[in-house]
């Protein structure tokens, strides 16, 4: 519970410092240009004299939002679309089986930029393109759970006590879905960031002067064969790092709402 | 009240052979039948069947000459063999009876459910504790019915015991019908006013 508490403060801290940091700090100065990693810039500075600590913050907290947005949004539609398949009539489920193959049919990358591409490229593009192609995934693991759970006897019970579709649906179902919805949530995470990565590389996402640690990476690919590593290093850590503080979240609320994991 | 199957056949399936072929069956209000035989004769698919749960492929189901209703609140409750199964595990105890209304204090005097079981999750009660609730949620008023399948088979025979006396305390002093499925005769023989045995009523011929 507290070290929930501590990974969450964690988190939402580099997100505020990135957003609180002021432009100037990013400014380019070519008198400090492409210095190692000193006690003035302990992420070292880049060709334009930028300082990558400044840099590497600003970019994961649009990493972190892009990444919390897209994969909130992603997790939400694949908990109603996995429900409405397995409690829906069944020419329902077929459409959404249908639906589900047809989009991941379709290379992703591909349609990562179409969408991107039509929504009109910049944050707003990225984030949609992200947040409506990593549903389909999650939607069939919580449809074949929806379905297992249905055939549980204390459904057939309820039903009998007279309870509503609807009222089963709310009260036995979805509570044993908090698992698999965080479990997908943090699983899609990573991918959301990767996916905004790859589309900023592409051209198709963020703006270059935008920070965003896709950029920064992309960027520093073209230094490093110059011995500048310290470019692509750090802000690569800082990006496992929070990946990884972000599947800790996940774990230790698994256990906090989960009563099966409760008393390990 | 009774309720009345009435030539019953069903098949898990069209190409699998008949469990139960022109089964009739009638279960009187304040009575007690005990329903014994072999093992996968159709035991437990028969009570199924009278409870609503299964669709028989012929034959109906009559509660006092009128079809039993497939959906709101059922006069006849299930009361299954394995508790754990028949609760979610998700919830704590104490939901579960509110679940059916049956969060009351006479109820939970009647059945021995102590206060401290109500927070627990079901997996931290033993099967005997488990099944009292499970009994405690299914006698809310509007309960005519009670089947028991093989509802003490896998407890120890004092808990049996006790859950039994339980029961029939219930089931008399509300005037319930009560059908049991049991492999033990000599249960039966206490418990039941009536005892049928499925091979006798069953016309599917021999396997």
């Amino acid at each position: 519970m507290i070290f929930a508490a501590l990974i969450f403060a964690v988190l939402l801290g580099v997100y505020l410092s990135g957003r609180l940091l002021s432009d100037d700090l990013i400014a380019a100065d070519f008198s400090q240009k492409a210095q190692k990693p000193s006690l003035e810039h302990p992420f070292g500075t880049d060709m334009l004299g930028r300082d990558m600590l400044a840099r590497t913050l600003k970019g994961l907290s649009v990493s972190i939002v892009v990444g919390t947005v897209a994969s909130c949004v992603s997790a939400v539609i694949a908990l109603i679309v996995g429900v409405a398949a397995a409690t829906g009539a069944s020419w329902l489920d077929h459409l959404i089986n249908w639906v589900i193959d047809l989009v991941m049919g379709i290379p992703h990358t591909v349609l990562l930029i179409l969408i991107s591409f039509a929504c009109g490229k910049g944050l707003k593009g990225v984030l949609i393109g992200v947040a409506v192609t990593h549903w389909t995934g999650l939607a069939r693991i919580i449809r074949s759970e929806v379905l297992q759970i249905r055939s549980q006897q204390y459904i057939e019970v309820s039903k009998k006590l007279g309870h509503s579709s609807w009222w089963i649906t709310v009260h036995h179902i979805l509570p044993h879905m908090v698992p698999q919805f965080l479990i997908g949530l943090i699983l899609m995470f990573p991918h959301a960031i990767m996916h905004e990565s790859s589309l900023t590389f592409l051209g198709f996402g963020l703006s270059p002067e935008q920070p965003a640690i896709g950029i920064i990476l992309s960027e520093s690919m073209k230094y490093i064969s110059t011995g500048m590593w310290w470019l692509a290093f750090f802000p690569g850590l800082m990006l496992v790092l929070i990946v990884l503080l972000f599947d800790r979240l996940g774990e230790n609320l698994k256990k906090i709402v989960d009563p099966y994991s409760a008393h390990e | 009240m009774q309720i009345e199957g009435k030539n019953l056949s069903f098949r898990y399936h069209p190409k699998l052979p008949w469990i139960l072929k022109d089964v009739s069956l009638t279960v009187k209000e304040g009575e007690r039948v005990g329903l014994v035989g072999p093992s996968g004769y159709g035991k437990s698919t028969l009570v199924r069947l009278l409870a609503g749960y299964l669709e028989p492929e012929e034959g109906e189901i009559l509660l006092d000459g009128k079809p039993l209703p497939r959906k709101g609140i059922s006069p006849v409750q299930l009361i299954y063999q394995h508790p754990e199964k028949a609760i979610n595990p998700r919830w704590k105890m104490k939901k579960v009876l509110q679940e059916s209304g049956m969060f009351r204090q006479e109820v939970m005097d009647s059945l021995g459910i102590e206060k401290d079981w109500l927070e627990r999750y079901p997996r931290e009660l033993s099967g005997g504790e488990l099944q009292r609730f499970c009994v405690a949620r299914s006698l809310f008023p509007g309960t005519h019915f009670l089947f028991a399948d093989e509802m003490s088979t896998m407890l120890d025979v004092i808990t049996q015991a006790q859950i039994w006396n339980l029961m029939l305390r219930e089931v008399e002093s509300r005037n319930l019908g009560l059908l049991m499925v049991t492999h033990n005769m000599e249960l039966a023989k206490k418990v039941c006013t009536r005892t049928v045995h499925l091979e006798e009523i069953n016309h599917r011929g021999k396997l």
